[in-house]
């Protein structure tokens, strides 16, 4: 994968990963139930999926935060419940200091024009019925921001600028491959000159290649823009490449955060240790090298998650109180203050946890 | 801007035509497949020629010199008081009971049958759209309410209403059109509820929303063209149903009332003379019958049109289409779909908007990787 981004885009995104004071959007105990009803006549609430339960973060202005985690870890619920596109159970989003949590649609416009998302599918997320012009147009026509010749040439600019030829303007988004889809979808997050853009693996549904034109088309508009990114993404080495810093979640939950590198080097909750042990190396001689954590199990039902730290039924170092007491997020010994975890027993430097874990053979 | 970038951009732009690329739509690559389609074609003509035989309606009876209502006692019946056979006396297509131009009542008749049936489908295809994509959209206890209503008129004895109706207020056209139009808006908005309820799960759906669409803007603007496909094939399936359901209530007495001409209630007159006069009962009932019949059969070519799995299997092979032609002139169809499977064609139309359609298509330039 590292192979594939080429030098350009590694010098494109800022390696310093040390955390700006301007916050853009802070989060603070976001909760997002989904409730399961019964079939009964009167549907009562039996349980709830529990998909994101308390997660508070920040996202600096001018930089990129990287989210990663398992599928249905609550990655893109939260990504939703900040974009205001589903409701939050209870907590709070700030957005520049307002609180934009559960807004109705006219309150929470002029925060929409702030805040776009660029979506996983290019071939769902763009409508088949409507030309390119009418799609990345849209953001004009809803917030009545320009019309007719002015639309049409602010449309076709923003092409220009995402590398799609201007003269297209008239197709319809199955007239182009995949890269291009997710450019018309750049082009349209971009379109009311947002603050910060949600980026719910944008990279995903690529190949390798368009992955790399995708990223560095990414990070020349953080340079122009100046703007922040959310980026979520289960590619670990893609979300490196292009994050200041790195929340890892689990289960509804944050496990750790902290800036990019000292994750990534010195990750100190298991589960981000096993995660990091999983991602394929460029460097057959280091992944030779490399211990693989196997981990035991399947991720938890989040309708029934486990008590205390969620992780401990899978966690090779999990003793008696993890299963008693939610681990709280906070700096550990010999970390910079920006780093994070919530572990009641963190990995030490050096040491073996795949010894520790059981390795199942299968 | 890397060099990736770059190279691709310059790429794009050697490859751009001289002049904007006009994308083929849906609707565009529908209408190129329904051009090789001789039947729907043959359909399309012969309802244009009825449309055309019920403006000139006037025309005709001035030519001929017989309006509408006009007896003839002498000319128009015989010296038993019977009608007279066609081309008997000036009389083209012969006349009816009491002497007049069966050809003139049955071009008037055209346009009561034309009108009612494009009227009401119009109507009824604009407030079940509406109706369906309430329902649809939101969703709740608006869905639960909206699809009662609509399984209750599904359910409802059109016959016994349309009768009730009559019999309480005198029967009129205005009567007619709203009893078609309230039995044919039920069955589009079922369709149009389903094709909602999976459209607005779409990422596309989530994506307007992130923009900060209203729900009427989703609605109308991003969801309706998915289901134009669908509703297009019903409705002019609903056409025909219409013209026969203005027939019956005519015939029946409760619908347009004499001495109007309606090709229904020139039917019912026609009972009385079948025995002595063919043409009384033939023509009307012919033109009855090829009106429904084009109508079914374009039908169901612009369901074949906008079905891409027939596209898939014919798709760029010149051999293929040639051999289509072939089996076309010898007159063998495709068979057709169910009704219902109209509901899948929208769905899958946009796949064939993916390939290249043999000759002279588009394709996409400038190419990334």
């Amino acid at each position: 994968m590292t192979g594939a981004l080429s030098d350009e885009a590694a010098q494109a995104w800022p390696s310093d990963a040390s955390m700006a004071d301007d916050i853009l959007v802070r989060v603070e105990n976001l909760v997002k139930y989904f409730p399961v009803r019964g079939n009964g006549l009167v549907r009562r609430t039996v349980a709830n999926v529990q998909a994101v339960d308390g997660v508070s973060l920040t996202i600096p202005r001018g930089k990129t935060l990287g989210l990663v985690g398992e599928t249905g870890c609550g990655k893109s619920t939260l990504a939703r419940c900040i974009a205001g596109l589903i409701p939050a159970t209870s907590g709070k989003v700030y957005f520049e200091g307002n609180d934009i949590t559960n807004l109705r649609r006219r309150a929470m416009q002029p925060f929409r024009r702030e805040i776009q998302m660029i979506f996983q599918d290019p071939y769902g997320s763009l409508n088949p019925r409507r030309r390119v012009g009418a799609i990345i147009g849209d953001p004009f026509a809803v917030h009545k921001t320009a019309s007719g010749n002015d639309r049409k040439r602010a449309v076709q600019d923003l092409m220009a600028r995402v590398g799609l030829n201007p003269e297209h303007y008239n197709r319809f988004p199955a007239e182009f491959s995949g890269g291009q889809r997710q450019r018309i979808g750049v082009a349209r997050a971009l379109a009311l000159r947002p603050k910060l853009i949600i980026c719910d693996e944008p990279v995903s549904a690529l190949d390798v290649s368009i992955q790399a034109q995708v990223l560095n088309l990414l990070a020349d508009l953080q340079a122009d823009f100046g703007l922040s990114y959310l980026f979520i993404a289960h590619d670990l080495e893609v979300v490196r490449h292009v994050s200041d810093s790195v929340t890892v979640m689990y289960l509804g939950r944050v496990a750790e955060h902290g800036p990019g590198d000292a994750v990534y080097d010195h990750p100190r909750h298991p589960y981000s240790a096993a995660l990091l042990s999983a991602a394929p190396a460029a460097d057959p001689d280091s992944a030779a090298q490399r211990q693989r954590i196997l981990l035991t199990g399947d991720v938890p039902s989040p309708i029934n998650p486990p008590s205390g730290c969620r992780f401990h039924p899978r966690c090779p170092k999990a003793q008696d109180l993890c299963a008693a007491a939610v681990p709280p997020l906070e700096t550990k010994a010999g970390d910079p203050a920006t780093h994070l975890t919530a572990c009641h027993y963190p990995v030490e430097e050096g040491e073996a946890l795949a010894r520790a874990g059981r390795r199942e053979h299968r | 801007m890397s060099i990736t970038e770059v190279q691709f951009q310059a790429t794009a732009v050697e490859d751009a035509p001289a002049q904007a690329i006009e994308g083929r739509s849906q609707w565009q690559l529908t209408w190129r497949r329904l051009r090789n389609d001789k039947v729907a074609v043959i359909s399309i003509v012969v309802i244009l020629l009825i449309a055309a035989f019920a403006l000139a309606a006037p025309l005709i009876a001035s030519l001929l010199g017989h309006g509408e209502y006009q007896a003839f006692p002498n000319t128009g019946t015989n010296s038993f008081g019977q009608p007279v056979g066609p081309g008997v006396n000036g009389f083209p297509l012969g006349t009816d009971g009491i002497g007049r131009d069966l050809l003139v009542r049955i071009a008037y008749g055209a346009q009561i049958s034309l009108f009612v049936g494009l009227f009401t489908t119009a109507v009824a295809a604009i407030f079940g759209v509406s109706i369906g994509l309430i329902a649809g959209y939101f969703g709740g206890w608006v869905d639960s309410v909206l699809a009662r209503i609509i399984d209750a008129v599904l359910a409802f004895p059109f016959i016994v209403l349309a009768l009730a109706l009559a019999a309480v207020l005198s029967p009129s056209l205005a009567i007619v059109v709203g009893v078609i139009t309230f039995f044919s808006w039920a069955g589009i908005s079922r369709i149009v509820r389903g094709q909602t309820l999976s459209v607005k799960e779409k990422e596309y759906i989530e994506a307007a929303r992130s923009v900060g669409a209203g729900p009427w803007r989703i609605m109308f603007i991003d969801i309706m063209p998915n289901l134009l496909g669908p509703v297009l094939v019903l409705a002019t399936l609903y056409i025909p149903t219409a013209v026969a359901f203005e027939a019956t209530l005519s015939f029946l007495g409760i619908g347009i009332p004499p001495p109007a001409p309606s090709w229904g209630n020139i039917l019912a007159e026609a009972q009385d003379h079948y025995q002595t006069a063919w043409w009384y009962v033939v023509f009307p009932a012919a033109v009855l019958l090829i009106t429904t019949l084009a109508f079914n059969l374009l039908g169901d070519g612009i369901r074949d049109a906008m079905d891409p799995r027939t596209e898939r299997i014919f798709a760029g092979s010149k051999t293929a289409t040639r051999k289509r032609d072939r089996r076309n002139k010898r007159g063998k169809r495709r068979p057709g779909l169910d009704l219902d499977q109209a509901i899948l064609v929208g769905e899958q139309a946009d796949l064939s908007v993916d390939k290249p359609l043999g000759e002279g298509s588009t394709t996409t330039t400038g190419k990334e990787g």
